[in-house]
């Protein structure tokens, strides 16, 4: 048989990336702030972050066999819904409703909208605002950070029976000699009981017993290497944390005291991890450049909103959820402007040549000559 | 980085930066043998295919014409080789469908000088009869297009020119004949920018150069006319410069309008190679009887820039290149230009024409890598749209081309700017085949406006 040609269409080449290499990459970059995570509560952290990941990887894997589905497990998407689920849950919320939550959000978050690419919401978010109705009690029940013996011991809430009330943490933390207030989450504490805690204790997370989740300051490193790499578009968090900064700072330049400062909106409660994991899911975000912004915007003012004039003590959920839901409208009033349609048919000053030209010579004395700088072989004047 | 030269006005906006790949950009060109028969397609141009002037049997010598321009939009085809033509037939053709082609058995024996051409004194002749000087040399834009270049050089009634754009950037991976035709024939190239600004009225001329290509624009420098009104300019490479649009946003950083031709700014774009030709075939009233074609890839073992007469069958020109068809069970592919817009030919009895800039050839484990990728749907990443080069939303094309909605593609997408350059389909991280998409709803779209 002589050596055959086959056909195919161009382009002929194809680019290094890759769903997978996407997935695997923020996998990658979620493993520090799990690890500070468990640093933070220790075992009960770990068992919940592998058991909402496992439950999440196991439902896929059903959804994946009834072959309906577009994903895999290789594709590394279920292994993130997992993580981040794992992470907005208070740590000692009990292990059956975790693997409630990771069920939930792959099945009602994703596989029921056909699987990777077509969810329409982040599935973490609908796992977690699962929960949230389902188990309301239980998932605002946090627990201090830096406990001793978390190594070695369960928060008591963590090792509930299946469909059983967990166990009191509050008499647990009593006899461990703590008081009430360091189990109440900052925003709450705000909330309820007018309490600010200083920016900086929130940024690093290691200020002593607080209910707090992992540090903002590494969520952002994490996440600047996952920008800068480009697995991740650096526009949608910026955009969030600026407007949830902005518009905290406006309300709180016009109405001083009965708000906190911007600082502490920006890195209390799941804002950072919200801002750079969660609105950024690409499937549930918009594709066009000044989508991201009109998105990233509009998550920024509702979780300030929500967290001022609502019950909720925490809006970064539903503001995220709400954004993904416009998202397709987004998207339809944000259409890139094409190639020769838009202001760009003028010519800017600063380009290398001028459009009409008015000398011939550029070595001319009189020759009207673009400045071009930071360039070798500009143009002398005589 | 991408913002900064995009605001200095030194890029256009978007592009990607695919591995440039040019394994042949130190080789000097090379001169390919003569095959023992040559297939000149009546059809190597836009526009209507030429008439032949010539019988069955009759004997021609190397550059003597053997097909006449039949009306403006066409050109003269000119014998490849001295010889006698064996068949006026059909043959295969690059594109598909076989096409009318005029047969040449070469005599061995010949020396194979060009011996048809009254050399002219150009200077001497006003700028129409320049550009039907242009036509007898039967040109087309060497880059590609394969447009005739005598109609690209005539200005419309009404329009004026005033700049000359000279495109070098050769922004293809693989490819390096537009390479080593600046370096190498930097000389001839002014000459022909210098009878093309007369032709088009144009005051100055303009070359663009990747940044790639240091030596090219040296050469380039070097070989400037004193005249000072031709200027050699390096642009950032980035993946489509070569495309006229972009080049002129990254010299001039202006969008040409929508719809519009770069004539609308006073501007002609051409190729450094087809001016570089002209200028070597005009002063010396030939024809266009050979181009210079790079043959490389991962399969071609003597890879290079060869200059090969035209109507070469492919088949030649690899068992010459080192990437003999005798490996048995063994498949590849064969692309004639570049990787990213090139196109897959089904035989290799198809001859080299006008238009083809490049021979690729990958092996049957270099396309494995590709094959093996499985295709996710669209993750909705944003990529294609922060690499379309026209400012187009593929996603969203992909999603409705998917759905066959091929109006609202045409519509509100704005389908119809999409010059297939690749970009979108090469980023692509769920490895859907987006261009292949939009040629097929062109093609739809197209039938269904001429229904």
């Amino acid at each position: 048989m002589k050596a055959s040609v086959e056909i195919r269409s161009a382009p002929h080449i194809k680019g290094p990336r890759s769903v997978e290499q996407i997935m695997a990459n923020v996998v990658y970059s979620l493993l520090p702030i799990c690890a500070f995570f468990v640093y933070q509560y220790g075992l009960s952290a770990a068992a919940s972050i592998l058991v909402v990941t496992a439950a999440c990887l196991l439902t896929e894997r059903a959804f994946v066999r009834t072959g309906t589905q577009a994903g895999s497990l290789s594709d590394f998407s279920a292994t993130i819904t997992g993580l981040l689920l794992a992470l907005t849950l208070p740590p000692g919320f009990p292990l059956w409703m975790g693997a409630v939550a990771g069920i939930s959000a792959i099945a009602l978050g994703k596989a029921l909208f056909g699987g990777i690419g077509f969810n329409v919401f982040n599935p973490a978010l609908v796992g977690r605002a699962f929960v949230q109705a389902a188990f309301p009690a239980a998932i605002a029940t946090y627990t201090p950070s830096f406990l001793p013996g978390r190594f070695t011991e369960f928060i008591p809430s963590s090792l509930a029976w299946p469909l059983m009330a967990p166990a009191d943490t509050a008499a647990w933390l009593k006899a461990m000699q703590y008081d009430a207030m360091a189990s109440a989450s900052p925003l709450a504490r705000w909330k309820f009981e007018g309490f600010v805690t200083p920016a900086w204790d929130l940024v690093t997370s290691l200020a002593g017993h607080m209910a707090v989740g992992p540090s903002p300051l590494l969520i952002v490193l994490c996440g600047a290497y996952l920008a800068l790499r480009r697995f991740m578009d650096w526009r949608i968090p910026v955009a969030v944390l600026g407007s949830a900064g902005l518009s905290a700072l406006i309300i709180y330049a016009a109405f001083g005291t009965k708000y906190p400062d911007p600082f502490f909106m920006l890195f209390s409660g799941g804002l950072v991890l919200g801002a750079v994991y969660m609105a950024t899911d690409m499937a549930t975000s918009p594709v066009t450049p000044r989508g991201m912004w009109l998105y990233g915007g509009l998550i920024g003012v509702l979780t300030v909103m929500i967290r001022y004039y609502s019950g909720l003590p925490e809006g970064v959920m539903y503001a995220i959820l709400i954004g993904n839901a416009a998202t397709p409208l987004i998207e339809r009033v944000t259409q890139p402007t094409p190639f020769g349609k838009g202001a760009s048919i003028h010519a800017r000053k600063s380009a290398s040549y001028t459009m009409h030209p008015d000398y011939i010579s550029r070595e001319e004395a009189s020759a009207k000559t673009p400045k071009k700088r930071f360039l070798k072989n500009k143009p002398k004047k005589t | 980085m991408k913002l900064l030269s995009y605001f200095r006005g030194e890029a256009f906006q978007r592009g990607v930066h695919p591995p440039s790949c040019k394994l042949t950009a130190d080789r000097p060109i090379r001169r390919l043998p003569f095959a023992p028969r040559l297939v000149v397609p009546l059809s190597q141009h836009i526009g209507k295919p030429s008439r032949p002037i010539v019988r069955v049997g009759e004997e021609v010598v190397r550059g003597q014409p053997i097909a006449e321009a039949n009306g403006w939009l066409s050109v003269p085809q000119h014998a490849p080789a001295t010889g006698v033509v064996e068949a006026i037939e059909l043959r295969p053709s690059a594109r598909g469908p076989w096409t009318e082609s005029i047969v040449i058995r070469v005599y061995e024996a010949s020396t194979q000088e060009v011996l048809w051409g009254a050399p002219q004194d150009l200077d001497a002749f006003p700028p129409q009869d320049i550009i039907l000087a242009v036509q007898r040399t039967g040109m087309v834009g060497l880059g590609g297009a394969a447009f005739p270049s005598h109609a690209k050089l005539s200005v419309p009634e009404g329009a004026s020119v005033e700049t000359l754009v000279v495109n070098g950037c050769e922004c293809e991976p693989y490819l390096t004949c537009d390479h080593r035709m600046m370096v190498e024939h930097a000389r001839d190239l002014m000459v022909g920018i210098r009878h093309a600004m007369r032709a088009t009225g144009a005051s100055r001329a303009i070359i663009g150069v990747e940044d790639n290509k240091p030596e090219a624009a040296a050469a380039m420098r070097a070989a400037l006319p004193p005249g000072g009104n031709v200027f050699v300019e390096e642009v950032p490479t980035k993946y489509p410069q070569g495309s006229e649009k972009m080049l002129i946003t990254a010299l001039f950083g202006v969008e040409v309008p929508s719809g519009k031709l770069p004539l609308s700014l006073g501007m002609i774009v051409n190729n450094v190679g087809t001016l570089a030709a002209l200028g070597r075939l005009l002063p010396a009233g030939q024809g266009l009887v050979e181009r210079v074609v790079t043959v490389t890839g991962p399969g071609v073992g003597r890879p290079g820039d060869y200059r090969v007469p035209l109507g070469t069958p492919l088949s030649f020109v690899l068992d010459y290149a080192g990437a003999p068809a005798s490996v048995a069970n063994d498949s590849r592919q064969v692309i004639l230009g570049g990787p990213m817009m090139g196109q897959a030919i089904a035989s290799l009895d198809v001859p080299v024409t006008k238009g083809v800039s490049g021979v690729l050839v990958f092996r049957g484990e270099d396309m494995a890598a590709r094959e093996g990728r499985r295709t996710y749907p669209c993750i909705k990443c944003g990529e294609c749209v922060e690499s379309c080069p026209m400012g187009l939303n593929p996603s969203m094309l992909g999603m409705l081309a998917l759905r066959r909605e091929y109006d609202a593609m045409g519509g509100q997408y704005h389908l119809g700017d999409c010059f297939e350059c690749g970009c979108c389909t090469w980023i692509c991280p769920s490895n859907i085949p987006l261009v292949q998409q939009f040629r097929v709803a062109k093609q739809i779209l197209r039938e269904k406006a001429a229904a």
